[in-house]
């Protein structure tokens, strides 16, 4: 009952947010997932039977003062060679049947011939943030990874190729497949099917710095036809609103640093420390997936970024309210 | 030969008279005796035990709650790194060597270690590692100001470290720390080798060793293999910060995972430097309160010798997921689960040696009895965590910090203190108190399975170590809740043991030589000893001479 209880809290959707391990919802998340039940299986019942046969002894064999020849030593044993092969051997027969089933596993999901139905995405590591790129479809994005659902029968996977462009980072989404790090001057790949549409949290597994907590990441699986239109959004150059607010707002953030760092692509902003801003607007969150994208938030953040992630490497704009709100204005409308 | 020459304990009730403090504090500083700088290594160990303790529990309030702000992420990244990088270096190695200083010369029936001088030297230069490590909340930021701990974690990956991603001075101190606590401890390890091979009394062939001295033997052996390349490492990265060379220097063309290589083969066979010393206590105090000779002798010798090799190839099973690909993977992985066969020998043998006996549960007993059930189950994780697709899982998660935690606080940690209760007698002539030690036994195990049981659960649920703060819709926030709370049970157990020390050390009852009728050289001699240990140099026929001079009628001798 209880530990129907506690299963049920472990592999449970929580409202939207669920990361557990034991909800695998993609081919390599699940062979995992199969794996892990297995070696479970095993420990357990290594636990239970040497557990109960330590506390066998300890009850069995304590020390009785009212027993007669309690004053007595025991007799003195001092080993025995059938026994001891006996609990050397068959731990060896367990590695094997577990090293067996693991290496499986393994080439399974590490050596897979890629199909040329894949998908291919570049993601490098930023301290606090993730740039995803589609080189085959001219799209660059940061910290909401778009991806196709991949139906078993006509499989999609997209394959991730992974660098970093400072300090080493690690792409974990508990539900599509385990970890693989990011590190600077070296190429990862893996890949990740999932196999309904929704959405997949994780975030950096590999401590980076100061706002390695707020490193967060979201896969979105999306059914063909919404990709195939994400997509083509995509793809358009920045909205060129003519709104006047926003057209002052760029007028503004055309003129001050943002666009050392930052990319608007159709303008002169085509800086690469930080995220592209291109559809900043399309996408659900800022800063890293730690916060809602909406104008408030994004006032706030653009005023001091490190109120809400300290260590953030955007600087305080120190911009006068107006210019705030039409910076704010003219981010809204990216989208 | 069934004759001893063991002297008999000498029916010592007094204490030496107490001296004034100068005198006795000049005494300490300028000690080479073996005794004295085993038990000042213990000192400083628990001092720093309790510091990092103290930053544990500013963790935990600080997970307590999701997006909390009881310290700021800075403070938060260089607590975890004080805390990992104090306990490894300045409680866990000084504790280790304090023990095996006091006890190898004892059990060998030698008076003192090989190079007493070197054994000051060593003790000296790893104490000034550690202030040096806490002088970095001074001195870090050099002339500019305020300075600040590291904050680059106890494995400190580069590039991370580099001038460009840690600048100031912080990652220069724990550099220079853990070089000197590393040349320390090679002096050390160099010494106890040394002292084990050449000081050993008549008839103590290596085959009558004392299994503590067998342990200290292999730990020692992989201190000097692993040290080196962490000191290699440490002038490397300074080198890197300092004299423009590009070893680790990803900027550059360096390599970030040819530091996890050097950083691995020290870590883990760090893990066995660690928990072998607790195997040693386990292998002496298990017997005496099971009253039976240790089961398989020469098994438990072949497996911890078999233990310290194949330590030796696990280290890249910490980079599962750093894209070695499937084949250095699938070896690993292999190399990983292979230890687990020695390493379920002990258990087994310690298995045997209960079975049959007539266990007398001191407080020592318990906590040893403790020690068997929580490295079962950490054991049981470990071989979770080898299986390499599982581990591109647990990996990095709070499941890893639950499972050594369960090795370093489950195994280590109860053995260290039932290693405590079992010689403090010995070395301080006082008994501890046995009903304070009763308290302290179950405060703590209650705190230690509220703390480490539920900390595995986030783990699978997603949570990564090393974040000061979590989102509040993960389901993270109950565990987290449960695992701090069981943090105070073990602050309040430590007190308890800290206390019954001072307390049992002016007035517990007196100990004598021999209070739990063992079976080692140690036993033979007052407490605490004198200098010199022995009047006469033992010579020994078996690898219990004491049982020999209690059992004439039946010694061991006549088995070997």
């Amino acid at each position: 009952m209880l530990s129907r209880n506690i299963w049920a809290l472990l592999s449970s959707d929580f409202s939207h947010g669920s990361t557990s391990i034991f909800a695998p919802a993609g081919t390599p998340a699940h062979s995992i997932f199969s794996l892990s039940l297995l070696v479970l299986g095993i420990t357990t019942a290594i636990f239970l039977i040497v557990a109960a046969l330590l506390l066998f002894a300890v009850i069995r064999y304590r020390h009785r003062a009212s027993h007669p020849d309690a004053d007595q030593e025991p007799p003195q044993i001092y080993g025995s060679t059938q026994i001891e092969l006996s609990w050397t051997v068959i731990p060896i027969l367990i590695v094997v049947l577990l090293f067996l089933a693991t290496t499986r596993i393994i080439l399974s999901t590490q050596d897979a011939p890629k199909p040329a139905s894949a998908l291919d995405v570049t993601i490098v590591g930023h301290q606090y943030w993730w740039e995803f790129s589609y080189p085959k479809l001219g799209i660059v994005t940061a910290n909401e990874l778009h991806i196709p659902v991949s139906d078993p029968k006509h499989p999609t996977p997209t394959y991730l190729t992974m660098t970093s462009a400072d300090t080493d980072h690690s792409f974990w989404i508990p539900r599509l497949a385990g970890k693989m790090d990011l590190i600077p001057n070296q190429i990862n790949s893996m890949w990740i099917d999932p196999q309904s549409a929704g959405l997949y949290l994780g975030q950096c597994a590999q401590y980076c710095g100061v706002q390695h907590a707020k490193m967060l990441l979201r896969v979105y699986a999306d059914t063909p036809a919404d990709f195939a239109a994400w997509v083509s959004r995509q793809q358009k150059p920045a909205v060129q609103s003519s709104d006047p607010q926003a057209t002052a707002g760029r007028a503004t953030f055309q003129h001050s640093v943002c666009i050392s760092c930052h990319t608007v692509s159709g303008t002169v902003a085509t800086g690469r420390f930080g995220p592209d801003l291109t559809h900043l607007a399309s996408r659900d969150t800022i800063a890293s997936g730690s916060l809602p994208n909406t104008p408030a938030n994004l006032r706030a953040f653009i005023d001091n970024p490190a109120a809400f992630k300290p260590g953030v490497l955007m600087p305080a704009m120190h911009l006068n309210q107006h210019d705030l709100d039409a910076v704010t204005a003219y981010l809204s409308t990216l989208k | 030969m069934a004759a001893t020459h063991t002297p008999a304990p000498a029916a010592s009730t007094q204490l030496p008279p107490r001296r004034l403090v100068l005198d006795v504090l000049h005494d300490w500083v300028t000690t080479v005796d073996h005794k004295k700088l085993g038990l000042l290594y213990i000192g400083y160990a628990l001092i720093f035990l309790v510091i990092a303790g103290f930053q544990a529990l500013l963790m935990r309030v600080q997970l307590s709650i999701p997006n909390n702000t009881f310290v700021s992420p800075q403070t938060f990244n260089q607590l975890f790194t004080m805390h990992g990088t104090t306990m490894v270096f300045f409680v866990g190695m000084p504790i280790l060597f304090g023990f095996g200083n006091y006890l190898v010369p004892l059990m060998i029936g030698a008076r003192d270690m090989a190079f007493p001088r070197l054994n000051a030297f060593s003790f000296w230069i790893s104490a000034f590692g550690g202030f040096l490590l806490y002088f970095s909340y001074f001195g870090a930021s050099g002339l500019y100001g305020a300075g600040g701990a590291p904050d680059v974690g106890w494995f400190a990956y580069a590039p991370l470290t580099a001038h460009v991603f840690s600048p100031g001075h912080s990652t220069d101190y724990w550099t220079l720390a853990i070089l000197l606590s590393g040349i320390g401890s090679i002096g050390t390890a160099l010494n106890i080798v040394a002292t084990t091979l050449c000081m050993r009394c008549p008839g103590m062939k290596l085959s009558r060793m004392p299994l503590l001295v067998w342990l200290y033997l292999v730990t020692s052996s992989l201190v000097f293999v692993t040290i080196s390349p962490l000191t290699a490492a440490q002038i490397m990265l300074m080198l890197d910060r300092y004299a423009g060379s590009h070893f680790f220097d990803t900027q550059a063309g360096g390599s970030a995972v040819l530091w996890m290589h050097f950083f691995w083969i020290f870590g883990h066979p760090e893990v066995y430097i660690l928990i072998l010393p607790a195997f040693a206590f386990a292998n002496e105090i298990i017997p005496v309160f099971s009253r039976k000779a240790i089961f398989g002798y020469p098994a438990m010798v072949a497996a911890s010798v078999g233990i310290g090799f194949i330590s030796l190839s696990v280290w890249a099973h910490h980079m599962f997921t750093v894209g070695l690909g499937p084949g250095a993977n699938t070896f690993f992985t292999l190399a990983t689960m292979v230890i687990s066969v020695p390493t379920g020998i002990k258990l087994f043998n310690w298995l045997a040696t209960l079975w049959g006996g007539k266990i007398h549960f001191t407080t020592s007993m318990m906590f040893a009895i403790g020690f068997l059930f929580q490295f079962l189950i950490a054991g049981l994780t470990g071989i979770m965590l080898s299986v390499a697709p599982f581990d591109w899982q647990l990996g990095s998660s709070y499941f890893v910090v639950a499972h050594f935690h369960y090795v370093l606080v489950g195994a280590i940690l109860f053995m260290l203190f039932s290693a405590f209760y079992y010689w403090y007698p010995k070395m301080s002539g006082r008994m501890l108190s046995e009903r304070l030690g009763k308290w302290h036994f179950w405060i703590f195990l209650i705190g230690f399975h509220l703390t480490f049981d539920f900390m595995h659960v986030p783990g699978l649920l997603g949570m990564p170590r090393r974040i000061y703060t979590y989102e509040a819709d993960r389901g993270w926030m109950i565990w987290n809740l449960i695992i701090s709370s069981g943090a105070i049970f073990q602050a309040v157990g430590t007190l308890l043991f800290v206390y019954n020390m001072v307390w049992s050390f002016f007035k517990g009852p007196i100990a004598g030589p021999d209070p739990w009728d063992a079976w080692t050289l140690e036993w033979s001699t007052p407490s605490p000893p004198p200098e010199y240990n022995f009047a006469v140099i033992p010579t020994v026929d078996s690898r219990r001479p004491l049982w020999d001079i209690k059992h004439p009628d039946d010694p061991d001798s006549r088995y070997e």
